[in-house]
């Protein structure tokens, strides 16, 4: 071989590992939390000026939406979740998470509201039961209080449709049996 | 303001359809650019070539008459442009709000276009020395890339898309962006990533030209040297801004980003150096084109690194896999395909001549090899998570410990054999006459590395010997090299002078590493209001915190008066920032800064009514890293400055150094 070719082997060796880089997510670290009971939260709601336990949602699949006005990212998702919310019945519920209350109601306002109830933390406390890594985050919950999956940052429409919304089926399914 | 009816109607109706149209057409000049000349030199049709000179000019007006448009979109807070309303708001300074047209994604490639278009307009008129056909096809070439480039613009990053929805108000500029070190940084390390562009279209030229002249490379060099200082700026400047701005007190994260401007610049420096040796002596020439693909081909990958969101970083570029997937394509047509002509030219390029192990053409080749394994340790270190995460094995982050573990000692035979470099002569030297040369630069070096730790120095550590030997046997062998090499004309001694200052630029640098990275004292402590506390010879004093509105941010600064054994040197108001905009808060440190020590107050949190905590630093010669970058950047203006002069007075050759060449063996330029 041509000493000549082996910059563009390398070359090439080096794209091979980049393209496979772009289809992987290098924030999706696997939660430890995943098959383990969800932690509890009880906090105060953003709208009612009354505390909500997680507890009490025991029983029926939930997805724990973690979110902040500040965060840019949140906004991209947030479309998504409101057009969940009205295609698809399931208890969504927000965490706003180390955020002022007035942005985190006026951000409700503009953008629109797809969940059932929204508990505010404004220290963050929550995020160190959680695993919280960065926000978004997203956690899906069984009836049975379990976490089985967690997406690290923006969820998009592809991962709604082949992972979440199948996902949701399934606990359904395994609620009935 | 929004902007008033009348006079603004008009403006926010077709302003950024002006910008949008101007991009296309700036598209179509870079079609022609990249077709027509490349047509005459095979048609060997003289007005086909000099089609590129109007080419490159439509190119670079279009581009910046878009660039433009979205200036003015800024100032009008024109929020209609969902790039404009996504980055500003009506509550930025003006400053600011021109500053935020290149401050995220699709404005800064923009400019990245509009730079491009600079480069290649330069390149199309200041280039006498190379012949017509080769300067047709290097600008076909760069009329290439700027067709990558601009249809990356207008297909995934169209910065003058409108949104239906106008909001009111916009989401304004991170706050992180709001500051005028960051607001030059861009422009100039966006000059210096294009710059390699043109280095990268005249070897693509030559290997299709299938000759490589020693003239060409000394024109090659000069373009080379431009870019290269504009990148040493850029990179300075984004150190410094971290230092003061991310509130931690270090200069240099190893963050990918970072990492993406550092590898094209050790590329480039090498690039220069090789491209001296060829222009000098006719050699090298395979590796220098290889090196000039390199360095353009790392640019780019360091626009797919930031861009595309493969690696987490602590600059947060809005990432799009779908932007990821063009630079890819972007980089394997362009790297790839010139690397596959490099397999198939290269060697006829190449002028096999014989060198001399001790000379200084094999010193300057042995300090590329070394440049080239520091950029591949970088480059591994930086994508290595990236493999892993690809394989299946891991998923981990590569920190500072491995690049210092690794790069450390690789300057050690870097700044020794640079020494040995300036003081061989070319083609031939003998070992024992260039150690006699070379005692006196010995004796100093060792006696600064030995008896400042020990006399000035609060301890005596291994690493500081060896860091402060290196940097004082570089400056003085530099300095040396300046004295002898006493050149007869002003031009000649520009550049001499300009290569000493450049040299002594990097050993001032290497100082200020040594001495920051040993030296500095940084403590993290609990601070009552009226409180003292002492760091070395210095006593702050915590004068309480004051709450502020700002222009667009809320304020806690906080009072801290600094006290040099006794007597007050400064007050320093290291400050927490709300912007109105975000909730996110910001740190701006307060620094009393000197050429031999920086002192440091960042304010942390509040944690009682009367306490906060608080970050203090001592950092001895922080600054000569900063210096240093702008030394080397000063020397490396001062040589062309020179070039410059030398090409238009009289021929290359005929200036040629004599000291620099033995008697009987005067070197004919290769036909």
């Amino acid at each position: 071989m041509k000493k000549q070719l082996i910059p563009l082997g390398i070359f090439a060796i080096l794209i091979a590992f980049l393209g496979i880089g772009l289809t992987l997510n290098p924030k999706d670290v696997p939660s430890p939390l995943i098959g383990k009971q969800a932690p509890t939260l009880e906090l105060q709601q953003l709208k009612f000026n009354k505390s909500f336990n997680t507890h009490d949602l025991l029983g029926e699949p939930w997805v724990l939406n973690i979110w902040a006005s500040w965060c840019t990212s949140c906004r991209q998702e947030h479309k998504l979740f409101n057009q969940l919310a009205k295609q698809y019945s399931v208890t969504l519920v927000g965490l706003n998470f180390k955020d002022q209350e007035d942005y985190a109601k006026q951000w409700l306002k503009e953008l629109g509201n797809p969940y059932k109830l929204v508990l505010h933390d404004p220290e963050g406390k929550s995020g160190i039961d959680w695993g919280v890594y960065g926000v978004p985050e997203t956690f899906v919950i069984d009836h049975l209080g379990v976490i089985r999956h967690k997406f690290t940052g923006p969820v998009t429409k592809e991962l709604i449709e082949t992972t979440l919304v199948p996902l949701l089926e399934q606990i359904k399914q395994e609620q009935n049996l | 303001m929004m902007p008033s009816e009348n006079t603004g109607l008009f403006a926010t109706l077709a302003i950024p359809e002006v910008g949008h149209f101007a991009l296309i057409l700036s598209l179509s000049f870079a079609f022609v650019l990249a077709s027509v000349p490349l047509y005459g030199v095979r048609q060997n049709h003289q007005p086909f070539m000099q089609i590129a000179k109007t080419a490159a000019i439509g190119q670079f007006g279009f581009m910046g008459l878009a660039f433009a448009c979205l200036i003015y979109s800024f100032l009008m807070d024109d929020f209609s442009v969902s790039y404009v309303a996504a980055n500003s708001n009506t509550e930025l300074p003006i400053i600011y709000k021109i500053s935020a047209t290149w401050g995220a994604h699709e404005g800064s490639l923009l400019l990245w276009g509009w730079v491009l278009a600079g480069w290649t307009l330069a390149a199309a008129f200041l280039s006498k020395p190379l012949p017509e056909n080769l300067r047709a096809t290097m600008l076909s070439v760069l009329g290439m890339v700027a067709i990558g480039f601009t249809l990356f613009l207008l297909i995934t990053s169209n910065p003058f898309e409108r949104m239906s929805e106008i909001p009111e108000q916009g989401r304004s500029l991170n706050p992180l962006l709001q500051d005028i070190g960051l607001a030059i940084h861009p422009p100039m390390l966006y000059l210096g990533y294009v710059g390699m562009a043109v280095s990268f279209a005249f070897a693509v030229a030559v290997l299709l030209h299938g000759e490589f002249k020693m003239a060409w490379a000394h024109w090659a060099k000069q373009f080379t040297l431009v870019a290269w200082a504009f990148l040493t700026l850029g990179i300075a400047l984004g150190s410094w801004w971290a230092y003061y701005e991310l509130g931690w007190g270090g200069w240099w994260f190893w963050d990918p980003v970072e990492n993406a401007s550092l590898l094209p610049w050790i590329i480039a420096t090498a690039l220069i150096h090789s491209l001296g040796v060829t222009a000098k002596r006719g050699i090298f020439q395979s590796w220098t084109i290889l090196l000039a693909i390199l360095a353009f081909g790392l640019s780019l990958l360091g626009a797919f690194l930031v861009r595309s969101g493969v690696l987490t970083s602590v600059h947060a570029f809005a990432s799009d896999p779908s932007r990821g997937v063009f630079i890819l394509i972007f980089l394997v047509v362009a790297v790839g395909l010139s690397l596959w002509l490099y397999s198939i030219k290269a060697a006829e390029v190449h002028q096999r001549k014989r060198f001399v192990m001790v000379s200084k053409e094999s010193l300057l080749l042995l300090n590329n090899v070394v440049l080239v394994a520091m950029m591949a340790t970088v480059l591994l270190g930086t994508i290595y998570p990236l493999i892993l995460d690809a394989l299946g094995i891991a998923k981990l982050s590569v920190g500072a410990p491995y690049f210092n573990t690794v790069i450390v000692p690789l300057t050690i035979p870097l700044a020794l054999a640079m020494g040995l470099g300036f003081a061989a002569n070319w083609i031939e030297d003998q070992p024992q006459s260039l150690l006699q040369r070379l005692w006196l630069p010995l004796v100093i070096s060792a006696l600064i590395a030995l008896l400042i730790p020990l006399l000035l120095l609060p301890s005596v550590e291994g690493w500081a010997i060896i860091g402060l030997f290196m940097a004082a046997w570089i400056a003085s062998t530099a300095l040396m090299w300046l004295i002898r090499a006493r050149p007869q004309s002003l031009p000649n001694s520009m550049q001499t002078f300009g290569a000493s200052l450049a040299h002594i630029g990097f050993a001032v640098t290497i100082t200020g590493i040594t001495m920051t990275s040993i030296y500095s004292i940084e403590k993290d402590i609990r601070m009552e209001i009226g409180e003292s506390y002492s760091v070395d010879d210095y006593r702050f004093e915590f004068l309480g915190v004051k709450q502020q509105e700002v222009a667009n941010y809320l304020t806690s600064k906080g009072e801290v008066k600094v006290y040099e054994n006794g007597q007050l040197i400064n007050t320093l108001y290291p400050e927490k920032r709300l912007y109105l905009s975000q909730t996110m808060p910001m740190t701006e440190a307060g620094i009393d800064a000197g050429l031999s020590r920086d002192l440091f107050v960042a304010l942390g949190e509040q944690l009682t009514d009367t306490a906060w905590s608080m970050r203090v630093q001592y950092k001895p010669f922080i600054r000569w890293i900063w210096l240093g970058a702008i030394l080397m950047a000063l020397g490396a203006f001062l040589a062309i400055w020179q070039s410059r002069m030398r090409t238009s007075n009289t021929s290359p050759q005929s200036t040629k150094r004599k000291e620099s060449l033995p008697a009987g063996k005067k070197l004919t330029e290769t036909a």
